[in-house]
């Protein structure tokens, strides 16, 4: 049974922090498949197309046939643990500081035998559910998981290394008029986060759900307006230093084409979605990066909401598609510049939500309970890419069977 | 259809040259020291190199192209044997052929590797597409948690214990005290053995092989030419070798020899019983246990067994690993491949000085290599005889 | 020839003419005006580096800054308001620079605005302003002091969920102002207009009526408190620029110096 993780106790400020360390990062382009499927919470390997074959290590030709026809497909997850280890020695950095590391040869009813991270709940002769994860290096990794949930089983050190747990984590939700605000925190407090930040701009608007989120319990509503450099630096400069996942909410949507609507709200939506996010990671990003290694309340995610038609406009929201599509590419390269330090970049698409710039729009629309949710789902289960909602998911599995295709039905020609 | 003998191909010259911890030499170094010593225990000199085998994992970004050049040596034969463990028989079983069919007369057969600081974390990060992909990522333990997991399904599916494994370590450190160029120098106890850190459970400390930098190497050339040169040689009765078998195992409970063993006997006109001393490729004593399965010393399973009722040092009834086997001589990376081999051209030849079994003339070496995932892939075992001079 | 300014650069000199700056500071908290969000909104004022002594620039520090016309405290023009679409001269780079400088009036309505935030000024109080301190003259600035400047934060707009709720005047004071023929009208709030002026016929009586007869307007004052009620001057010229309805400035009075404690603000 999983030890049930306690809260950090305070740093001792005359030890140095650690400095991030990454897991082995290079992978074969036939591993990537893994990486793929691991970012948004597939489970994945190579199926030979003329033999049926499954397939792993992933590699370039049937390990049965030869046919070079090996497609990615949704497996079977169950399997046998038939040897385990526990390492004590490793030249690698990173584990050389995590030691001892548990490791297991697992015999997939699909087939293959998988060496994998083990949990700490399951051992040689157990029935194990196999998940694919991202680890710290943003690589696709196997961890065997014990088939029943057992108790704070997301404790568990290995498990909890592929995964963004806000646990005893300190978050900040950046713009507390967002739909999403209370709800999240709801479910950020409900999976165990330390203490919740709301950053809230304009308070001279008044109109926000202050007075009720600042009175919950952990919670401290702050002063912060992502359109507005000096706001976003006073904030990083308070709070950075404990911020530990950083959840952008700030949002601006209005409806409208590109030929009928002028470039006042589509220079809004640029400042706030786009180099809002911008901002946010430039006051916040670096001091996150320099603490994914401290402890159990080490920075771990970047969470950015996005509509999902940031992968292919909705004509009717033109200009706001095209800054959701900016966001996009901004967090590709927040991922990259990430990438050496551990911290996660998470990108929650959703659908239309359920709120005054889509009322006109028949359902399904995604309730900010439900937006809430899927983001602390991301965070625990560590997901790079989260769908959120029917509509978010049809158009992402349309998007990757034919952008063109898609760009056409979106635009009315379908 | 039945394979040709080596007749008339012998093994000679073989030579070690002594293993260090840490070395700031190369491969090329390392490599031009044995081919010096060999050649000159043939009375040859550098370009009248004929034929020229190379292992190593160190020689980036040379090949054994560019180590020609290096080396100022001119080949009209060249052979790269990149199997690790299964090196040494391999490297033998090409250039006998060769020499057998008179594409070259002589061949020197060189494994050497260097040892700096931290290549070893460098070499194990990238040592096959599979280990970088889905070995390496999980721990980073290199092959040593990787054969504690094979170790551990031994284990449970045998009834099989450390102490079993401890023996084998034990004996092979006693025989390596005899042996000058052992990296071990101090006796070692089976408690010592047991109580050892961990290093990737089951394994303890003295499971593991210390890596370090080293040569070994030896010559392949007709018995006329041994004999007209005056040289010890060891003759060849047999050999084989396997790649990736069994990819159906789950585990790797067995090596590749348990597929081609009744050959090897078959070839050499002999069992088991004839062979009077053994070297293994230990790079745990699991796999050592496991060959001596496979090899047909005794059944599947009956290791463990086995080694309780054998004394395996070079007095005992079972002489095995004579120069202290890798656990206690070292690994000096591909030359752990020649290390047993370059031991029994000694041991048949006489010349194996403090390490010597008493009337050893048919000795079986076998060699295992490259974990490229989950397993090792290469195979390989021979049995030489003692010749002529 | 004596030079006319002579007396004036003696009475700063010696401080008998005193400079208010009657601005606020330009700050990217400060509030504007709110609109329904699905109209466009006035930008807020921003500012971003572009270097600081830094290898942006290694000798010299600046920054981009950005806002509405209408943001902090500014000017209105007459094509500000639909009515005031067609007068001539009405954009800000057109008004005869004349304008920006000239005599100022204040009426106090800071007592009333302490005890009710929809404070109106009325043709009442303007009449009894003029009993004390004589007619409003022609082509003056006339500014409504409520003391609101002082107010900080939500405070500021005074937002309820039935719109802001700030001082201001009825259309019948307009009307009023409008027949002394004033120059424009100021205040401290964040529009000429009262919080609630969209209620009145017209609605939003001050844009409407004086920009419809070509006078301006001047918001986001602030220290009023140090004005006389008569005998100030005020400078307020807007930014030149082309086709703008209006423009953030750095508003200034010339106040004599008072002669002693205890007389009126």
């Amino acid at each position: 049974m999983t030890d049930k993780l306690l809260p950090p106790k305070k740093k001792n400020p005359q030890l140095r922090q650690m400095v991030p360390t990454l897991p082995p990062q290079m992978r074969s382009r036939a591993a990537l498949g893994l990486t793929s499927a691991a970012a948004r919470g597939a489970f994945m390997l190579q199926h030979c197309e003329e033999c049926g074959a499954v397939q792993y290590p992933p590699r370039d030709a049937c390990g049965s046939c030869l046919s070079v026809d090996l497609a990615w497909r949704e497996t079977a997850r169950d399997g046998t643990v038939i040897a385990e280890t526990r390492i004590h020695a490793s030249p690698d950095p990173y584990y050389r500081e995590r030691l001892p590391w548990r490791s297991g040869l697992v015999r997939l009813s699909a087939g293959p035998t998988v060496l994998c991270h083990l949990h700490g709940d399951v051992k040689r002769g157990d029935p194990i559910r196999m998940d694919l994860k991202l680890d710290k290096a943003g690589q696709g990794v196997m961890i065997a998981l014990p088939q029943e949930r057992s108790p704070d089983m997301e404790d568990d050190p290995q498990l909890r290394e592929l995964t963004a747990h806000p646990k005893h984590r300190r978050v900040l939700i950046t713009d507390i008029r967002s739909p999403v605000a209370q709800p999240l925190i709801e479910a950020l407090l409900k999976a165990g986060a330390a203490q919740v930040f709301v950053g809230e701009s304009e308070s001279w608007r008044r109109g926000s759900d202050h007075a009720a989120i600042a009175a919950l319990d952990k919670v401290s509503v702050l002063p912060l307006d992502v359109s507005d450099p000096s706001s976003v630096k006073k904030l990083a400069a308070e709070i950075g230093g404990k911020t530990d996942i950083l959840i952008n909410t700030a949002r601006h949507v209005r409806p409208g084409g590109v030929l009928g609507s002028d470039t006042v709200f589509a220079r809004e939506e640029f400042e706030i979605n786009a180099l809002g996010l911008m901002r946010l990671a430039q006051a916040f990003g670096p001091g996150m990066a320099s603490r994914t290694a401290d402890g159990v309340n080490s920075a771990v995610a970047f969470v950015n909401v996005l509509s999902v038609h940031a992968l292919s406009a909705d004509p009717h929201y033109g200009a706001f598609s095209a800054s959701q599509a900016a966001a996009l590419s901004i967090s590709q390269t927040l991922r990259a510049e990430f990438a050496s330090s551990g911290l996660r970049m998470i990108n929650v698409f959703t659908g239309p939500t359920d709120d005054e710039w889509h009322q006109p729009l028949p359902p399904p629309k995604v309730a900010p309970k439900a937006l809430a949710k899927s983001i602390v789902e991301g965070l625990c289960e560590g997901l790079e890419d989260v769908f959120c909602g029917d509509v978010a998911r049809d158009l992402e599995e349309r998007w990757r069977r034919d952008p063109k295709v898609l760009e056409r039905e979106l635009a009315g020609g379908g | 259809m039945k394979r040709q003998t080596y007749d008339g191909v012998v093994l000679t010259a073989p030579v070690s040259v002594p293993y260090v911890r840490y070395s700031q030499e190369t491969a090329h170094w390392w490599i031009a020291r044995a081919l010096k010593q060999t050649l000159d225990v043939a009375g040859l000199a550098p370009r009248e190199l004929d034929g020229f085998s190379v292992s190593s994992f160190t020689l980036f970004p040379d090949t054994p192209v560019g180590l020609t050049q290096h080396l100022g040596v001119s080949p009209r034969w060249l052979d790269s044997i990149p199997m690790g463990g299964a090196s040494g028989v391999v490297a033998l079983r090409r250039a006998a052929r060769a020499v057998q069919a008179g594409d070259v007369d002589v061949v020197a057969c060189i494994a050497g590797d260097a040892n700096r600081i931290d290549s070893f974390r460098q070499l194990l990060s990238s040592f096959s597409r599979f280990a970088m992909d889905a070995s390496y990522p999980y721990g980073s333990g290199g092959p040593n948690a990787s054969f504690a997991l094979i170790a551990d399904a031994y284990m449970a599916e045998y009834g099989v214990t450390r102490e079993d494994f401890g023996r084998i370590a034990v004996a092979q450190r006693t025989n390596a005290l005899a042996y000058p160029n052992a990296i071990m120098k101090s006796p070692l106890t089976l408690e010592q053995y047991l109580s050892a850190r961990p290093i990737s459970e089951p394994f303890g400390l003295f499971d593991c092989v210390m890596p370090c930098a080293g040569a070994e190497g030896f010559l392949v050339m007709r018995e006329d030419e041994a004999q007209k040169r005056g040289l010890a040689y060891a003759r060849i009765s047999g050999t084989i070798e396997r790649h990736n078998a069994f990819p159906e195992d789950p585990v790797q409970l067995r090596g590749g020899w348990a597929m081609d063993i009744d050959e090897l006997y078959e070839m050499a006109g002999c069992g088991p019983e004839a062979i009077d001393l053994l070297q293994t490729y230990d790079d745990y004593p699991v796999i050592s246990m496991m060959q001596f399965e496979d090899l047909g010393f005794c059944a599947k399973g009956e290791g463990a067994r086995f080694v309780r009722e054998h004394d395996l040092t070079i007095t005992g009834d079972f002489p095995h690993n004579t120069s202290g086997g890798q656990l206690s001589a070292g690994q000096a990376g591909a030359a752990g491949g020649y290390l047993g081999l370059v031991e029994a051209i000694r041991q048949v030849t006489g010349q194996a000085g403090g390490t010597q079994v008493a009337k050893a003339r048919t000795a079986m070496v076998s060699g295992f290599g490259m974990i490229n995932y989950d397993r090792g892939l290469c195979s390989s075992a021979a049995i030489l005889t003692g010749g002529g001079a | 020839m004596t030079n006319p300014l002579d007396g004036l650069a003696a009475a700063l000199a010696d401080g008998s003419v005193e400079i208010v700056d009657l601005t606020h500071t330009l700050d990217p908290d400060f509030p504007v005006i709110v609109l329904p969000p699905e109209f466009g909104q006035c930008a807020r004022f921003r500012m971003e580096e572009v270097s600081a002594y830094d290898g942006r620039g290694p000798a010299w520090k600046w920054h981009n800054i950005s806002m509405n016309e209408h943001t902090g405290t500014h000017f209105d023009a007459p094509i500000h308001w639909v009515s005031g679409r067609d007068v001539a001269n009405g954009a800000v780079d057109e008004i005869d620079p004349s304008v920006f400088v000239g005599p100022v009036v204040v009426i106090d309505c800071s007592e009333g605005a302490a005890r009710n935030d929809d404070f109106e000024l009325t043709p009442e109080i303007i009449v009894a302003w003029e009993a004390e301190h004589g007619s409003i003259p022609a082509d003056s600035w006339v500014l409504m002091r409520t003391d609101w400047s002082k107010r900080r934060g939500a405070d500021y707009l005074n937002m309820a969920d039935d719109g802001p709720h700030s001082p201001g005047p009825t259309p019948a004071a307009i009307e009023k102002l409008l027949a002394r023929n004033i120059r424009g009208f100021g205040t401290e709030t964040v529009g000429t207009d009262a919080g609630q002026g969209a209620h009145y016929v017209p609605p939003y009586p001050a844009h409407y009526l004086l920009h419809g007869a070509g006078k301006y307007g001047l918001q986001c004052l602030s220290n009023l408190d140090r004005l006389p009620p008569t005998g100030a001057m005020l400078i307020a010229p807007p930014l030149k620029i082309k086709g703008g309805t209006g423009s953030p400035l750095r508003v200034l009075a010339l106040v004599p110096a008072r002669t002693g404690s205890g007389e009126n603000a």
